[in-house]
């Protein structure tokens, strides 16, 4: 309070005095706040107080604080001469005890100590001392800085705000009024009865003022202020509609079209041809640019395919994917023919025989019909046991007629899987043959090549191709080296004959029990099946006839041909079952023109024998018969074990025999296009690749396989891989997906390879099929060549003979003419002759006649 | 129609041309090389095609107006040149 009131009459004094002080201050003392007093203290004053200069108090620790009570003690007893007498008042006005002296070693306020009088100064002081050393600053700033928070008093100047206050200010008008309200003594605690009075009863006791309608307050208020807001009122609600009759309801329709006399009309108008000026230009402009450049083609993509057919050679080989043996069935036998099945994917049908020569075979025929040869499918799930087995009757060897034509039987249960009838055993399941022709009908020789007609066409008793109303394959054609090739249709025979005996024979036939539990399928055919037609082939050259052993039609079910089914206008239906169907008459059903009725046959000699198969009528004796062949050429010298057409284009085939292989273009009529050299091995069986056109396979005798590639290397095989060590019989490719191709090789000893086709042998290259194709016009051209160089040479030989002819007539009769000439010049030099000798005897005088006249 | 015949007869000689088709404005076939039922469904459908891009065309930038239009597939490539009244749809492989 003291030291507030110091400071307020300070700071009083200094507003109200404010130029004097602050100019005395300044001159008297050198510029220091007010609350600090630079004093100074004697030696004595010193040591008395402890704060003896750099001794006691340093420039480190410049702060003392000293007893407000010695320091008045002090005073009294040292009067004027002590050190603080000047501040005598402000110590004994101090409020608190304990003063604060400061060393002043830089004598910052004049003299080497100070007194700091205020409260705040001391805190601020001994606090954060770091602030003292601001008040270096001189002039105006020092009073900010003593007083740092509280901003120094401006000299108030009025401005008409004093009567504003007055007037707001409460103050009281007149002295207040004390009442003082007492009782008399006695009458405290007594008990008090208070009572209720009602206000109306004593009238005077107050004043009322009631409430009156002012009318100065009734004002009626003119304007008033409102919002409005629009809000869109919504309403929800439904329907439902009844549909009372439920009613399907569709559209059909088709695409208009113009008569054509309509059409006829726009095609003469002029604004057609106008039209058509106009447009073309623009149009053959687009058609040129897509044929001179392909702006889609991704070279990278392009590049890539050619580089793959020189990739590493490590992925060129076939490589083994599984092999089959069975022990029980195929040991110590050979696999003849293996197929895959068309749709199922992993299943391969294998035909095993007995692996013996003829005059074993014959030898030992009787043990033959113990001891079946079989028909095992093999599925890729299970490697070790075969899947079905069918039985086949080839034991009966030496009955060589019609027993083979029993394969005709067993190949159809293999084609038709709805005929078999599996019983589960322990072993794989046993399956019988349905159906045998009858033994004096059949080939004469075994049946040593089998194929199906496609199922567009099939072929009347006379040859001439037919329309095919059920869309199925109904008929087979076989080949046997008796020298002929027979048509047989499975469908049963017209009925010719009186239908008493038929139905008896029906009647038969049905008490007839099935053995084996066959079925039904083709009982119609069993013992009594005969073929449709029969094609002989007739020698060229020769009587006699050729012994066919593989043929090769041009139409096959293997080739992807197809007829224009919208023609016949038919759709595949569900065939009624081969017993109901009849070998429609030749009349009703549509001959067909474009199928090519010439086919290949390869024969035992190593022939490939080019004839047709429609029968021709004899002229004379109104028989039918087969015309000779139209060429026949003798290329291999064993027996042709492989006739195939390539599976890309319909005309070229391959034909395997002996020691050598041939590729031969229908058409050609001067020879093969493409002649192998003989190799040192027999080829014994060869096969085209299905993917790519310029590869073939060749099977060898030492079990090796050839892979050729016409478009690599022509003389020799590209690659030759060993796959087994005993003769490859039978080698067929199948494939899977776009990524895996297989072939199946089988060999003499049983036992059938499953190979994997290495990418490059299966992947075709850029334009392959159109290389390969230019390759064989090219070699076409060659033989064209050929034949024509020879025929140049053959003339150019007959000319020179000719000439030379010619020259040695003329030589001869030139002789004549000189002997006579030369007669008559010797007997002029006869003469001549003879003159001479006169004469010279003359001279010597040895004339024997006329010596008389001779004189010296 | 000897002009007509010629004309179509050119454009066919070209190298990969498979089918050629003239059209009406209604999209009912003309004339064609192809078989019944391919030419009936490229009328029908291309006519539609056709009418679109024509409108696009034109919603564009309303002086424009589709001169040819050319639809590269995989196999083959569809051309279709329009007119007032007509127009001629003509398929080519480009590629052998």
């Amino acid at each position: 309070m003291s030291a507030k009131n110091t400071k307020n009459a300070v700071s009083k004094g200094k507003g109200k005095k404010n130029d004097l002080p602050s100019s005395e201050e300044r001159s008297a003392e050198t510029a220091h706040p007010d609350h600090i007093f630079p004093v100074v203290l004697t030696s004595a004053t010193q040591e008395l107080f402890g704060c003896r200069a750099d001794v006691d108090v340093t420039g480190d620790d410049p702060y003392r604080l000293l007893k407000k009570q010695d320091i008045i003690q002090d005073m009294k007893t040292r009067a004027a001469v002590s050190d603080f007498s000047p501040v005598k008042q402000a110590v004994l006005d101090y409020p608190e005890d304990e003063i604060l002296l400061v060393f002043d070693r830089d004598f910052t306020y004049g003299q080497s100590f100070y007194l700091v009088l205020t409260e705040e100064a001391k805190e601020n002081l001994l606090k954060p001392p770091a602030e003292e050393k601001d008040e270096e600053d001189e002039g105006e700033e020092l009073s900010e800085m003593t007083v740092p928070k509280t901003p120094e008093q401006q000299p108030w100047v009025s401005l008409g705000s004093e009567r504003e206050i007055e007037e707001e200010s409460v103050m009281d008008t007149r002295p207040r009024l004390r009442y003082k309200i007492s009782r008399a003594r006695r009458e405290f605690g007594a008990p008090v009865r208070f009572s209720d009075c009602g206000a109306a009863k004593l009238k005077d006791c107050f004043v009322e003022c009631g409430s009156y309608q002012d009318k100065s307050l009734s004002i009626r208020r003119m304007e008033k202020q409102c919002g409005v807001q629009a809000v869109p009122s919504t309403q929800s609600s439904s329907t439902q509609t009844v549909w009372k009759y439920p009613r399907n309801m569709c559209t059909q329709y088709e695409p208009r079209e113009l008569d054509p006399e309509e059409k006829e009309n726009i095609l003469q108008s002029e604004n057609l041809k106008n039209f058509l000026n106009s447009v073309t230009a623009r149009l053959e402009l687009a058609i040129q640019q897509n044929v001179i450049l392909n702006v889609f083609v991704d070279d990278w993509w392009a590049l890539g395919e050619e580089d793959a057919a020189f990739g590493g050679k490590a992925d060129t080989h076939l490589k083994e994917y599984q092999s089959f043996t069975d022990l029980h069935y195929s040991k110590d036998k050979t696999i003849s023919f293996i197929n895959w099945h068309p749709t199922i994917t992993g299943v391969i049908a294998v035909s095993v025989a007995e692996r013996l020569s003829f005059e074993e075979r014959i030898d030992s025929s009787t043990k033959h019909l113990l001891n079946p040869a079989l028909i095992l499918f093999w599925s890729f799930s299970d490697p070790i046991n075969p899947q079905v087995v069918l039985w086949d009757v080839s034991g009966h060897v030496e009955r060589l007629q019609g027993t083979r034509g029993g394969a005709g039987g067993r190949s159809i249960s293999n084609r038709n899987p709805r005929a078999f009838e599996e019983k589960p055993e322990n072993g794989p399941p046993v399956v019988c043959y349905c159906a045998v022709s009858g033994i004096e009908n059949g080939h004469k020789g075994p049946v040593t090549d089998i194929q199906w007609l496609p199922d567009t066409f099939e072929v009347s008793r006379t040859g001439t191709p037919l329309e095919n109303k059920n869309q199925i394959s109904v008929q087979i054609v076989t080949c046997a080296p008796d020298g002929c090739v027979m048509f047989w249709d499975l469908r049963a025979p017209r009925v010719v004959a009186q239908p008493l005996i038929d139905k008896k024979q029906k009647i038969e036939e049905k008490i007839l029990e099935n053995p084996h539990g066959v079925p039904n399928t083709f009982k119609h055919l069993d013992l009594t099946w005969k073929p449709l037609t029969r094609v002989t082939l007739p020698k060229v050259d020769t009587n006699g006839e050729y012994s066919g052993l593989k043929f090769s039609l041009r139409e096959s079910s293997n080739s992807s041909a197809v007829l224009d089914k919208s023609v016949t206008g038919a759709e595949r239906q569900e065939h009624p079952g081969y017993a109901l169907l009849r070998v429609p008459s030749a009349k009703h059903s549509r001959q067909l023109e474009n199928i090519c009725t010439k086919f290949y046959v390869g024969t035992e000699d190593g022939e490939l024998v080019y004839t047709d198969w429609k029968l021709e009528k004899d002229n004379d004796s109104g028989r039918l018969f087969s015309p000779k062949p139209t060429n026949c050429f003798r290329v291999h010298d064993g027996q042709v074990n492989t006739l195939l057409r390539s599976p890309f284009f319909k005309d070229i085939l391959l034909s395997v025999g002996g020691w050598n292989f041939a590729v031969w273009k229908e058409g050609a009529k001067n020879g093969p296009i493409i002649l192998s050299s003989c190799s040192e091995k027999r080829c014994t069986v060869g096969f085209w690749s299905l993917t790519r056109p310029a590869v073939f396979f060749i099977g060898k005798e030492d079990g090796n396989l050839e892979v050729w590639d016409l478009l690599e290397k022509t003389h020799e095989p590209s690659q030759i891989q060993n796959v087994t060590t005993a003769r490859i019989t039978c080698i067929k490719p199948w494939v899977i997906s776009s990524k895996q191709q297989l072939l199946a090789v089988s060999d003499h000893q049983g036992t059938l390879h499953i190979l994997e086709v290495p990418r490059s042998l299966r992947h075709p290259l850029a334009n392959e099929k159109w290389s390969v194709n230019r390759y064989f016009e090219t070699e076409v051209e060659r033989l064209i060549y050929f034949e024509k160089r020879q025929e140049m040479r053959a003339r150019e030989k007959r000319e020179m003979e000719a000439a030379e002819q010619k020259r040695k007539m003329e030589a001869g009769s030139m002789v004549m003419k000189r002997g006579e000439e030369l007669e008559e010049e010797a007997l002029k030099e006869f003469e001549e002759y003879r003159t001479l000798e006169k004469h010279i005897l003359k001279n010597l005088g040895l004339l024997p006649e006329a010596q008389d006249t001779f004189d010296d | 129609m000897a002009k007509v015949e010629e004309t179509l007869k050119r454009i066919q000689s070209q190298k990969g041309v498979q089918g050629i088709i003239i059209v009406n404005a209604e999209g009912i076939p003309i004339k064609t090389t192809m078989d019944n039922s391919s030419t009936v469904q490229y009328a029908g459908l291309i006519h539609q095609l056709m009418m679109k891009a024509r409108s696009t065309v034109r919603d564009l930038d309303p002086q424009n107006d589709l001169t040819f239009l050319r639809v590269r597939s995989k196999k083959n490539e569809i051309m279709i040149a329009p007119d007032k009244d007509y127009f001629l749809i003509v398929i080519q492989n480009p590629t052998e």
